[in-house]
């Protein structure tokens, strides 16, 4: 794999890191009850009194949020376990009100999957997931609000998570953000997880140790709740930093919990408990085991989207797209969705003039305009228009430009846009001669100049005559026409 | 298995139950009385028998993936020793 190195004073080292990404699963309720899960809510509005952990309260498990375990699974190829079930784990903190977050160490409802990322040069690696398991998550607790008090939200308490937890297969920062990414794009794909890291959708415990190459295992140490592809990267390039230092310094890794800084781009231990983690797991009375029919995977699984591996593969061997083009259109789901329905508008036979138009006119201006796909000025329908009337010669290359800038500023339709301006491309031959008979005659000189052998004058000819009809003329019929004109 | 009194003290701190020396005292034997039927009950040989879930054949039951709970801030407040602006506020804690 990567060949990442720390350099230290006492030679090389590797680094070996594990995530563990938490992903808030997408359903309308919670994992145990049904109160709503809708992120920017009024605090404590969306809690039920199961979430709220009042006594006698009894969880009943959300169908949709096991439903969407199930195929993120199965769309990583993971093992499926038909029988799982539920455990507590145990501890006290003010954004737990049950004491307990109900979650599966034992028996996970999925098993051993693996990921393929892509690399930088468009090298591959396949990095091998341990487990999925679903999970509550707790509450928020706001710290800045009032001199000596915590405040606790708990309309997150009971929210359904899924822990996807890697093996620790990545050897670089470069690794980790790759499979993030891909992780991140798989769920929105299968659409159990929004991948919204800014609203907490996705956030990742790194683990991180490091050993000098061929040695076992380091002793490792895990840096909590990162919540982007970029603190990911840096939180594990500082860690491994720090431990190489430790160690060449003759002490030794300690096993603790740490929390990456942004602000300041370092990792800081976050406790060294006097009492080791004894979460007393158990399995929850309260709830039976999850037992899944054939019937409910074999919904699971056809219910599956066309994942990004496959729809690349297709959009390069298929519809004859570039490595670049097939990777980009199909990294980001709303891309992909929207890009199919150019496809479906215009015919797969113009995929890769679609793919161009899409990876440089669209992407750049809606760089341009700070907007993403989703909210494209253009939609599909429309950019479909012009690409016909491109064509099939209403427009040249240049009017085609000036007429996407038109859309994007009103929204009208391109056809509309043509017929109201007047800036349909001409091929009427009897006006383009008439046109080039005038710029012979007002340019006497670069006439005899050309016809002294100054062919280069070619292009001027063709700049005044397109400059005469504002763009308007058929390329192709200009030079033609020009042609006979100067012979 | 047994325990002695420093674990009796781990497990009810664990449990954030406050236990005084005496209780302490009262509780090791107590615990370890239970330890004791519980080794018993393992001498049992249970080999091919598939563990229990339900008294009686059941089946989870899920729910459908329907809003139909929640707005009820006042009543999820209601027994908390100290609530502001909607939160629930409890002493100051900071990792």
């Amino acid at each position: 794999m990567s060949d990442y190195r720390i350099h230290g004073a006492t030679g090389e080292w590797e680094v070996v890191i594990g995530l563990e990404v938490h992903a808030q699963v997408v359903s309308n309720a919670k994992l145990f009850s049904g109160a709503a899960t809708a992120f920017g809510a009024e605090p404590n509005s969306q809690v039920s009194l199961v979430d709220a952990a009042m006594p006698g309260m009894l969880p009943v498990l959300n169908g949709e949020c096991v439903r969407q375990a199930v195929r993120t699974g199965m769309a990583i190829n993971a093992q499926i376990n038909a029988w799982s079930r539920f455990d507590r784990k145990n501890y006290f903190y003010p954004d737990l009100p049950q004491g307990y977050q109900i979650s599966q160490l034992y028996h996970p409802i999925v098993g051993e999957g693996e990921i393929e990322i892509e690399l930088e040069g468009g090298a591959t690696a396949k990095v091998g997931v341990e487990r999925i398991h679903l999970e509550q998550d707790a509450g928020k607790m706001l710290h800045d609000q009032h001199p000596s008090m915590s405040y606790v939200d708990l309309n997150r308490s009971g929210v359904a998570l899924m822990e996807i937890v890697s093996k620790p297969d990545m050897r670089s920062p470069e690794e980790a953000g790759a499979y993030v990414r891909k992780l991140r794009s798989i769920l929105r794909y299968v659409g159990s997880c929004d991948g919204n890291m800014e609203q907490g959708s996705m956030r990742a415990d790194v683990n991180v140790s490091v050993r000098k190459p061929g040695q076992p295992f380091g002793t490792r140490t895990e840096t909590k709740n990162v919540n982007s592809v970029r603190f990911i990267m840096a939180a594990i390039e500082y860690e491994a930093n720090r431990q190489v230092e430790v160690l060449e310094d003759g002490g030794t890794i300690v096993q603790e919990t740490r929390l990456f800084d942004p602000d300041k781009g370092e990792t800081r231990s976050l406790r060294s408990k006097e009492e080791a983690h004894d979460y007393r797991y158990f399995p929850d009375p309260d709830l039976l085991p999850v037992e899944l029919s054939d019937a409910f995977l074999a919904e699971c699984r056809e219910s599956l989207p066309e994942l990004p591996d496959a729809k690349r593969a297709r959009y390069q061997d298929g519809l004859g797209l570039s490595a670049y083009a097939a990777n980009v259109l199909t990294a980001e789901v709303e891309t992909a969705r929207w890009f199919e329905q150019l496809l479906a508008a215009t015919g797969e036979e113009h995929a890769q003039r679609a793919a161009n138009w899409v990876t440089s006119d669209l992407f750049g201006a809606l760089n341009r305009l700070g907007r993403t796909i989703e909210d494209s000025p253009v939609s599909a329908a429309q950019a479909a228009e012009l690409l016909t009337l491109t064509a099939d010669g209403t427009l040249s290359g240049s009017l085609a430009k000036q007429v996407f800038e038109i859309m994007l500023e009103t929204g009208q339709d391109p056809g509309a846009i043509v017929e109201e301006r007047g800036l349909k491309q001409t091929s009427d031959t009897g006006a383009i001669e008439a046109v080039i008979a005038g710029i012979l005659a007002a340019n006497p000189g670069q006439l005899e100049q050309y016809r002294g052998g100054k062919e280069q004058l070619f292009g001027f000819f063709v700049g005044q005559t397109m400059k005469a009809m504002q763009g308007k003329a058929n390329p192709a019929v200009v030079n033609e026409l020009l042609k006979k004109a100067l012979g | 298995m047994s325990v002695d009194t420093a674990t009796v003290r781990h497990i009810a701190k664990l449990a954030r139950i406050a236990v005084s020396d005496e209780e302490v005292a009262a509780l090791e034997p107590e615990l370890n009385n239970i330890l004791g039927w519980i080794e018993q009950l393992q001498e049992v040989d249970v080999t091919g028998v598939e563990p229990m879930t339900a008294v009686i054949p059941n089946q989870l039951r899920l729910r459908d993936d329907v809003v139909n709970d929640g707005n009820k801030r006042d009543d999820v407040l209601a027994n908390a020793p100290n609530a502001e602006h909607g939160f629930f506020a409890v002493p100051k804690v900071i990792e």
